[in-house]
C-alpha cells in the first residue's frame, strides 16, 4: 500500500515534519517492499491554502493513507472528499512511521487537529488536538 | 475634488476632521466614509439611512455534471480554493478572492459565476452633506471590495467629496486614497503619532498624492512629528489643540464645529490654503 508520510527530507531515516500542509517533504512509501519517492511540498510555498494545495498533490500520487503530526481543517476536508485516511500524531522517523502505521498503532482521526494557519512559521511544539474540529466547511 | 482624509495611527482624529471639515464648508460636499471595518462618520452626524445596498464578491458555482476532473480551476487558483479529486469538488470560499479565473480556466463550461454578499453601503444626508458609509459584513475578510462600492457610489457632480480613509497603512487605505487630489495625514505630536506618520507618508508619496498634515491634539507629547515634517518638507496645514471643550464635544458624539464656529472659519482657511497648493 502506497502510503504517504510528512517529513522534514527526503529519506527513510529523516525525522517527521509534524505539520501536514507546510511540511518540507512528501516521502511516499510502499509499505510492504519500504521502496519510496519523496517529492517537495507545492504548499510549502503557497500564500495561502498550503494545505489545500498540499492535498490535491497527494491526491494526485493516487494515495490513499497519509501519516503526519497534525492536520488543518481545510487539508482535513480535502483529503477526507478525496478519500484520504489520515492519521495524526506521527512522531519519530518516516521508517518507524510505517512501522507504527503498519502494527496498527496509529489512530486514524475523523476531523482536523490543528487550527487554520498552525503550520506557519516555524511549526515545532505543536501538541495533539490543540485545534477544534471544522467540519463546517463542506463539499458545494 | 477628492480629498482623502488619512493618517496610519487609529485613533488621530481622521473623523473628526473629515465632520468638522465637511460642516465648515459652504459648497456641495459628499462625505465618503471607507472605513468599513469600523465606520463612525454615521454615529457623529447622526445620520438617518435612506437607502442600503448590498455589495458582493463573485464565488464560482460548480456543475458536477459538466466537470470532467481536469483540475484546471484548481492549478489556476492562486489562493488554493479549489480542491479536485476524482470524487469531486471540494470548494473553501473563505479562501476565495473572486477573480472570476477558474469560470475562464474551466475547460468544460462547469463553473459559473455568482454573487455572495460581503457587505453593505447605507446612504443618508445629515446637515445637509450626502453620507455614504461601508459595512462589512460581520466574518468576511475581504474589505476592499466594500471600499470601492463606497467610492463607486460618489456622486460625479459635487464639488468636493471628502474621505474618511481606514488607519493602516496596507490594502484598505491604498484603495480609499487612490484617486485622490489631495491626502490630509491626520496625526498626534507623540512618539506613536510620529511612528505611523512616516508610514502613511511612504505610502502616500509612492501614490503620487500631494499631502500635508494636521496635528491633532497640539500640545501633548514631543516636538518630533514638527521636526519630521520640516525635515521633509510636508506643510502643516493645522493644528486643533489638545482641548479640553473640543473633547468633551467629541465624547457626546457633536462635531465641534456646530459648537465652536470659531473653527469654521479656520476649515475654510485649511481648504483655500490645499486648493492654492493644488493649482500652485
Amino acid at each position: 500500500m502506497k502510503v504517504c508520510v510528512s517529513a522534514q527530507a527526503p529519506s527513510l531515516d529523516a525525522p517527521i515534519d509534524p505539520r501536514f500542509g507546510r511540511c518540507a517533504t512528501f516521502v511516499f512509501v510502499d509499505s510492504e517492499s519500504l521502496a519510496f519517492e519523496a517529492a517537495m511540498n507545492p504548499g510549502t510555498m503557497a500564500s495561502g491554502g498550503a494545505g489545500i494545495s498540499a492535498a490535491q498533490f497527494v491526491a494526485e500520487q493516487g494515495c490513499k493513507v497519509v501519516l503526519t503530526g497534525n492536520v488543518g481543517p481545510n487539508a482535513y476536508n480535502a483529503l477526507a472528499a478525496a478519500g484520504i485516511t489520515v492519521y495524526v500524531g506521527v512522531s519519530g522517523t518516516v521508517r518507524s512511521a510505517i512501522e507504527m502505521f503498519k502494527s496498527g498503532q496509529l489512530a486514524a482521526t475523523s476531523s482536523a487537529t490543528a487550527r487554520a494557519h498552525a503550520g506557519m512559521g516555524g511549526g515545532r511544539g505543536m501538541g495533539r488536538g490543540m485545534g477544534r474540529g471544522m467540519g463546517r466547511r463542506g463539499q458545494r | 475634488m477628492f480629498l482623502a482624509v488619512a493618517s496610519g495611527k487609529g485613533g488621530t482624529g481622521k473623523t473628526t476632521v473629515a465632520v468638522n471639515l465637511a460642516l465648515s464648508l459652504e459648497t456641495q460636499v459628499q462625505l465618503l466614509d471607507c472605513d468599513a471595518d469600523e465606520p463612525n462618520v454615521h454615529t457623529l452626524l447622526s445620520l438617518d439611512v435612506t437607502e442600503t445596498k448590498p455589495v458582493t464578491t463573485m464565488v464560482p458555482r460548480f456543475d458536477e455534471s459538466k466537470c470532467k476532473r481536469t483540475k484546471e480551476c484548481a492549478k489556476f487558483c492562486p489562493n488554493n480554493a479549489i480542491f479536485v479529486s476524482e470524487k469531486g469538488i471540494t470548494f473553501f470560499p473563505e479562501l476565495c478572492y473572486g477573480c472570476a479565473g477558474c469560470v475562464i480556466a474551466c475547460p468544460n463550461e462547469a463553473i459559473v459565476e455568482e454573487n455572495r454578499q460581503i457587505g453593505v453601503t447605507h446612504h443618508g444626508q445629515a446637515h445637509g452633506i450626502d453620507v455614504v458609509y461601508g459595512q462589512l459584513d460581520v466574518g468576511e475578510a475581504l474589505v476592499v471590495p466594500v471600499i470601492k462600492a463606497v467610492k463607486a457610489a460618489a456622486q460625479k457632480d459635487k464639488e468636493i467629496t471628502i474621505l474618511d480613509c481606514p488607519p493602516g497603512v496596507s490594502c484598505p487605505l491604498v484603495e480609499s486614497v487612490h484617486g485622490s487630489d489631495f491626502c490630509l495625514l491626520v496625526t498626534e505630536p507623540t512618539p506613536f503619532g510620529l511612528h505611523d506618520l512616516k508610514l502613511a507618508v511612504e505610502v502616500i508619496r509612492r501614490l503620487g498624492i500631494p499631502h500635508g498634515v494636521i496635528v491633532n491634539r497640539a500640545g501633548i507629547g514631543d516636538q518630533e512629528v514638527y521636526s519630521y515634517c520640516e525635515e521633509e518638507k510636508i506643510p502643516i496645514l493645522l493644528e486643533i489643540p489638545n482641548s479640553r471643550d473640543i473633547a468633551e464635544l467629541f465624547s457626546e458624539g457633536i462635531p465641534f464645529v456646530t459648537r465652536m464656529p470659531e473653527w469654521k472659519a479656520k476649515f475654510q482657511n485649511l481648504f483655500h490654503e490645499i486648493q492654492r497648493r493644488l493649482t500652485q
